[in-house]
């Protein structure tokens, strides 16, 4: 018991339990709540909110934030509407989707090794840096389509965003396998070794002979390929691309890391109460549409239910502490 | 002077690109220099300025502020109806309202995170969402065109028409701008509550052993952000004459960039009014002479955010080492005077 607690940490239990509840909860207000249509169109949705969350999560792990991935993503996918376009819109190959994808990922990549660099070598803030790289990605994007959109795509992208595998939608598998991904190279590798350390503290990380610099420069690089992919992923639901799309979800992911238990200074978090909290958010959002509300006010919902999570954490943390003294 | 440049270095760097910009628009254009330019740049900023003194003072004190945007909102909204309720209102009671309201949302804030001993970011994130959801869900996004006459009639308190009859003119907002300016200058520089803001951000546990009162500290940093809030939004209606609940949505991350481009730090006990100044007009000079010269308005942004990358790049480069988040320390090593 106590090695399973050890391995799902702290976090995790509180969330489970919070997970039910909300399910529950909304089970009980709505039949229609734990029906298959729903629970599909909650998996479909996930997806986008998830890899973006996974593009923020490194970042702020490592003691940072990249406020730039809701345009990186965006960026992204004009990159491989524009490849598609060039060889036909609709009736363009598959050979021509691989060759737009490699695109995509190289544009969300070069945006974030610039941010990297600047970050990690000139050593400054990384909320400024993010930002005006937000500020200039969005300008980048509308300057180049002129506040249109770009749609017409290919049949077959159409499996990426709506289809499904054994009856698991697309979208939820690759939201699901980059989150195993995420967890196996912050638990596994040295690069994910390096972020916490990074995170804990950078000056004694560099003293014990990290590569600070090049860890900082790849966390916003492999930020950016996430962004790509959810970019890419966007494109293929919604089969339009257009800047700002999802502009609403860049604070709601730093919301979900908040949510999952990463410490906002940096050094401490899973991947795994992060994936929680976000099934605890599409659930929220997906329940009060049910019960006839609007999306705005899940919206509000989210920010009271942080602040009631965190307030929660705060009163566990005084009687955890008193029982110690006590002790 | 050599003093006075060497501890505010960044802004000394701002005010030199901005000098330069200055002098080459005002010898590639005309226009740049004409009274009506210059007029209409105070104009069309003075909110982003207010909001910015608020939002340096929170930066001081070590927080950050997501929130005052979608709360100046907020002020808007529940203000109309509290000017209805009450036959009308006039602009005193305009500014007591929407001043107690935007401190109000203010200290909503600073009570989470003092109570809960939360980062400043995570609490104005979660209100930022509940204050904006609230907002559009009991608004239900309509605007509102119907509002008192006094609230939106124009107030110039300077005019001027030159010889080939073109109007230049201050609105309020410019006045108003200056006394909030003003305001914030003297709390963060001529009151011992400003000394200890500074101390407050730059240490919070060595200034609380020095016998600082930090809710108090809190309170008043976000307090203040929240008064400017209600200022700025207030005047931002008599300015474009509606009420609309998703306006201001997106504009803190505008400010936040001019602000901290004109030194104040993330991290705390560091930044001043006049780099404060220099950064907003950084940025509308910026657009401003891109709309003069002929460039495109797509391009704008894109350009602006260069413009940013390329300055902080620039003011960062032969510091110390890089430091990140909010326990180390960031830019520089100089403190604040």
């Amino acid at each position: 018991m106590i090695r399973l607690r050890k391995a799902l940490g702290v976090e995790t239990l509180p969330l489970l339990v919070m997970l039910a509840l909300v399910v529950v909860v909304f089970a009980l207000a709505t039949p229609r709540f734990l029906t298959a249509a729903n629970l599909g169109s909650m998996a479909v949705q996930l997806p986008v909110l998830g890899l973006l969350t996974l593009a923020m999560l490194v970042p702020i792990l490592s003691g940072g934030l990249n406020l730039a991935i809701i345009y990186q993503a965006n960026l992204s996918g004009l990159t491989l509407a524009w490849v598609l376009l060039s060889f036909g819109g609709s009736e363009a190959g598959f050979g021509a989707f691989v060759l737009g994808t490699v695109a995509a990922i190289a544009v969300g990549a070069l945006s974030g090794l610039i941010m990297g660099l600047v970050v990690a070598y000139i050593g400054a803030h990384p909320i400024l840096v993010s930002l005006a790289m937000m500020i200039f990605l969005r300008g980048l994007g509308e300057f180049m389509t002129r506040g249109g959109d770009i749609s017409g795509f290919p049949d077959y992208m159409r499996v990426i965003g709506h289809g499904d595998v054994l009856g698991v939608p697309v979208p939820l598998l690759i939201f699901l396998g980059a989150a195993l991904l995420w967890h196996v190279m912050l638990k596994r590798t040295r690069h994910g070794f390096s972020v916490y350390m990074v995170g804990s503290n950078i000056d004694a990380a560099e003293y014990s002979g990290l590569h600070t610099k090049r860890t900082l420069t790849l966390i916003y690089t492999i930020s950016g390929v996430i962004c790509a992919i959810a970019g890419i992923l966007m494109a293929a639901r919604f089969n339009s691309v257009r800047v700002g799309h999802g502009e609403a979800l860049l604070l709601v992911t730093v919301l979900a890391c908040f949510l999952g238990g990463i410490d906002p200074f940096g050094g401490f978090g899973k991947v795994l109460p992060v994936v929680l909290a976000l099934m605890i958010l599409q659930a929220l959002s997906s329940g009060l549409n049910l019960l006839g509300a609007n999306q705005h006010l899940s919206t509000a919902v989210w920010g009271l239910f942080l602040i009631g999570v965190m307030a929660l954490r705060w009163v566990a943390q005084q009687w955890n502490s008193r029982r110690r003294r006590e002790i | 002077m050599r003093s006075l440049v060497a501890s505010n270095r960044i802004e000394a760097r701002l005010g030199i690109v901005l000098l330069l910009m200055v002098i080459g628009l005002s010898l590639t254009t005309d226009t740049f220099l004409a009274l009506a330019n210059l007029t209409s740049l105070l104009n069309n900023n003075a909110v982003n300025l207010i909001w910015a003194v608020g939002l340096l003072v929170v930066l001081i004190a070590g927080g950050i502020d997501i929130s005052f945007a979608v709360a100046a909102s907020v002020v808007q909204y529940v203000a109309v109806y509290c000017f209805e309720a009450l036959g009308g209102g006039n602009w005193f009671i305009g500014f007591l309202i929407c001043g107690a309201l935007g401190i109000g949302l203010g200290l909503i804030n600073a009570a989470l995170i003092h109570g809960f001993r939360i980062i400043s970011i995570v609490i104005t994130i979660a209100t930022f969402n509940a204050y904006f959801g609230l907002l559009m869900f009991f608004s239900g996004g309509r605007f509102i065109y119907d509002l008192p006459d006094w609230w939106t009639d124009r107030i110039f308190i300077f005019e001027h028409q030159s010889a080939s009859g073109v109007w230049s003119e201050l609105s309020l907002a410019v006045a108003v701008m200056a006394g909030c300016v003003i305001a914030t200058w003297l709390l963060i520089r001529r009151t011992t509550i400003g000394r200890q803001l500074y101390a407050f951000g730059d240490n919070p546990e060595g200034a609380r052993r020095a016998g600082v009162n930090i809710a108090l500290m809190q309170a008043i940093a976000f307090g203040w952000m929240g008064l400017m809030a209600g200022i700025g939004g207030f005047m931002q209606v008599n300015i474009v004459k509606e009420v609309v609940p998703n306006a201001l949505y997106g504009r803190e991350l505008e400010v936040l960039a001019a602000v901290v481009l004109g030194g104040a730090r993330l991290g705390g006990g560091k930044g001043t009014v006049l780099g404060c100044i220099l950064g907003v007009m950084f940025v509308a000079i910026t657009q401003n002479g891109l709309n003069l010269l002929g460039i495109s308005p797509f391009a704008f942004q894109m350009i602006i955010g260069a413009a940013i990358l390329i300055a902080i790049s620039s003011s960062n480069i032969s510091l110390d080492l890089p430091g990140l988040g909010g326990r180390r320390v960031a830019l520089g090593t100089e403190r604040a005077p």
